[in-house]
């Protein structure tokens, strides 16, 4: 399986230091002659190496503006954590305003395609809890998705088998702008405005179809300072013109940040889980089954949900309040306007085609024979390294070095302790071999002065 | 023949550390490579018999042979014994302390489960002087 990352790396930045490799949740990052590498089978696109490069050595390489040149048409997907990024005056309608302002031909909520997909997430859910399957797990954040491929593959069919939000949306979006315009699909460019590395990676390598509804995915970052300058020059008639369309409601708006989404399932029983190693953490437990009173997992390998994205810019605390603010504003609208909100029962989306496959980046081997005794091996390594796990090999701890050692990828002395005894021993046997050398030097030179001697008389 | 050998202590009444033998058995099947659901029901059946050990008998040891077509499981402890071993084995029975139940252990399904989860499971126990389980998951 081979994986086009948007999670990269300026190798002219990058120092060779540990920060990296001992966060990176799939061990997928190796330092190798002062420079990180990251591997593309073991990667999911978390984004926390880019939170942890100190040096601003790993970026998410996304899509630039002039993208949207190649198209006649474009709109932007704007993600439910869009709107936290802006503090008060703006409104949702602001945002949007702006959004479009920056350059697109129109602008779609993704929280409308949330809203869709919690209407059937929730039918799926309780036909699940009814034949006794729990808990489910949301599919919406695609690190996770590929962390239970990688790490879980026994919960695969725990899964939510429908397209995340931004798909529907992009479908929606689509939709409209064919029947508007009139133009053929490849003259329509749809944008998603992203909190996170890893939407990229879902639309280059789609989850469960062959082709993304999505063109391009630019980053939140990028779009911020164009919103941001334009919401301060908005013309009245341009917000307006969004009072006569159809919004996204606040159950959709709430998705922004961790536990938003697990609200609209009607249950009680479920469990909002985010940041990656807590994700981890309750997978296992999960896997174990000793999450079974737990109806519903909702989790987010970001801090905080997405608001919390690497491509963000407002902070997530202060993210998260604005958000409540726009989710209340989303109510009062529904309240006054019920018109006003999108019918998202009227829209239909089928469960995946296509059962996901597991990863096995993991595996040492792929013949059990061989496995077991690579395994050995890793152990007996792992036993004679320091265990202090300095990461000074490349590898994030002693047991990584083993395994690289294992697989052929790396050698003991990648070490330094380990170098540092064969120089002390090579020098031991230097300093040896010196003195057998001197030993014979001498008894040359007395021979040489003997037959010098004998020579002389 | 190839096998790797694990072995594990375990430590009596370490509510907080509960686990820690069969989720580092774990990482090793799936390593190894072994199907997902065989490492999931060695590892659930481990667990059970973990904590048996550290809620029942204040510990014990837990060693682990991988062989290239079924893995082996004891768990050996000092502790009391099963005085009964059919009435342990329904579900619901239990004979766990307070302090465990109410951290949600000792719901008395642990060794009906390590039964359902195992393709054989031998139960040795002496009143008085131990438990010895062990377990054995075939691969295919």
């Amino acid at each position: 399986m081979s994986i086009h990352h948007s999670v990269q790396l300026n190798r002219d930045l990058c120092v060779g230091c540990t920060n990296c490799i001992k966060r990176c949740p799939t061990e997928a990052i190796r330092v190798r002659n002062g420079k990180a590498k990251i591997a593309d089978e073991r990667c999911i696109d978390c984004g926390e190496c880019i939170r942890a490069c100190p040096h601003h050595a790993k970026s998410a390489v996304m899509e630039p503006f002039s993208a949207l040149d190649q198209y006649t048409y474009t709109v932007a997907l704007a993600a439910p954590s869009l709107y936290a990024q802006f503090g008060t005056p703006a409104t949702r309608m602001m945002v949007l305003a702006a959004l479009g302002n920056a350059g697109f031909d129109d602008v779609f909520e993704v929280a409308i395609g949330a809203e869709i997909f919690s209407r059937h997430a929730s039918i799926w859910l309780h036909d699940a809890l009814k034949k006794g399957k729990r808990p489910l797990i949301s599919s919406a954040c695609p690190v996770v998705v590929r962390l239970i491929q990688m790490k879980y593959p026994n919960l695969i069919d725990h899964l939510l088998p429908f397209d995340a939000p931004m798909e529907i949306s992009a479908r929606l979006a689509r939709e409209k702008a064919r029947e508007k315009t009139g133009l053929p699909d490849d003259q329509i460019g749809v944008f998603f405005i992203s909190p996170c590395p890893a939407k990229r990676t879902a639309v280059a390598n789609p989850i469960s179809s062959d082709k993304s509804y999505v063109d391009g995915v630019i980053a939140m970052s990028e779009v911020y300072p164009l919103i941001l300058a334009r919401l301060e020059k908005l013309e009245n008639s341009q917000v307006e013109s969004f009072a006569s369309r159809h919004l996204a409601g606040s159950s959709g708006v709430r998705w922004g940040y961790s536990g938003g989404e697990a609200l609209s399932l009607n249950t009680e029983r479920y469990l909002a889980v985010d940041g990656i190693h807590n994700v981890i953490a309750i997978l296992e437990e999960v896997e174990n089954e000793r999450l079974k009173d737990i109806d519903f997992i909702e989790a987010n390998s970001c801090t905080g949900g997405c608001i919390g994205g690497p491509l963000t810019v407002a902070n997530r605390f202060s993210g998260k309040s604005r958000q409540r603010g726009y989710i209340l504003a989303a109510r009062d609208l529904a309240k006054k306007h019920p018109g006003a909100i999108y019918p998202a029962g009227q829209v239909h989306i089928e469960p995946w085609k296509k059962e996901l496959e597991p990863n096995e980046a993991l595996k040492l081997d792929k013949d059990i024979f061989k496995a077991l005794q690579k395994y050995e091996q890793m152990e007996k390594i792992t036993a004679d390294l320091p265990g202090l796990d300095c990461g000074a090999c490349g590898a994030p701890d002693c047991e990584a070095l083993a395994e690289d050692i294992v697989r052929g990828e790396a050698s003991e002395t990648f070490c330094i302790f380990k170098l540092k005894e064969r120089l002390r021993q090579v020098a031991a046997q230097m300093s040896e071999l010196e003195q057998e050398m001197n030993r014979h030097l001498e008894e040359d030179e007395e021979d040489n002065i003997h037959e010098a001697g004998d020579a002389a008389q | 023949m190839q096998t790797v050998k694990l072995s594990f202590k375990i430590r009596g009444s370490d509510f907080v550390n509960a686990g820690e033998a069969s989720s580092n058995t774990k990482k090793a099947l799936s390593r190894i490579g072994l199907s997902p659901s065989v490492v999931k029901r060695a590892a659930i059946a481990m667990y059970e018999a973990e904590l048996n050990a550290m809620i029942h008998a204040d510990g014990g040891q837990a060693d682990v042979e991988i062989f290239p077509d079924h893995v082996i499981i004891s768990i050996t402890d000092h502790g009391p014994g099963i005085p009964d071993v059919d009435l342990a084995m329904q579900a619901g029975w239990s004979t766990a302390p307070d302090i465990a139940r109410e951290m949600g252990f000792g719901a008395g399904m642990g060794l009906p489960n390590i039964k359902k989860q195992a393709d054989d499971l031998k139960i040795e126990t002496k009143v008085g002087q131990g438990t010895t389980l062990t377990i054995k998951i075939l691969f295919a």
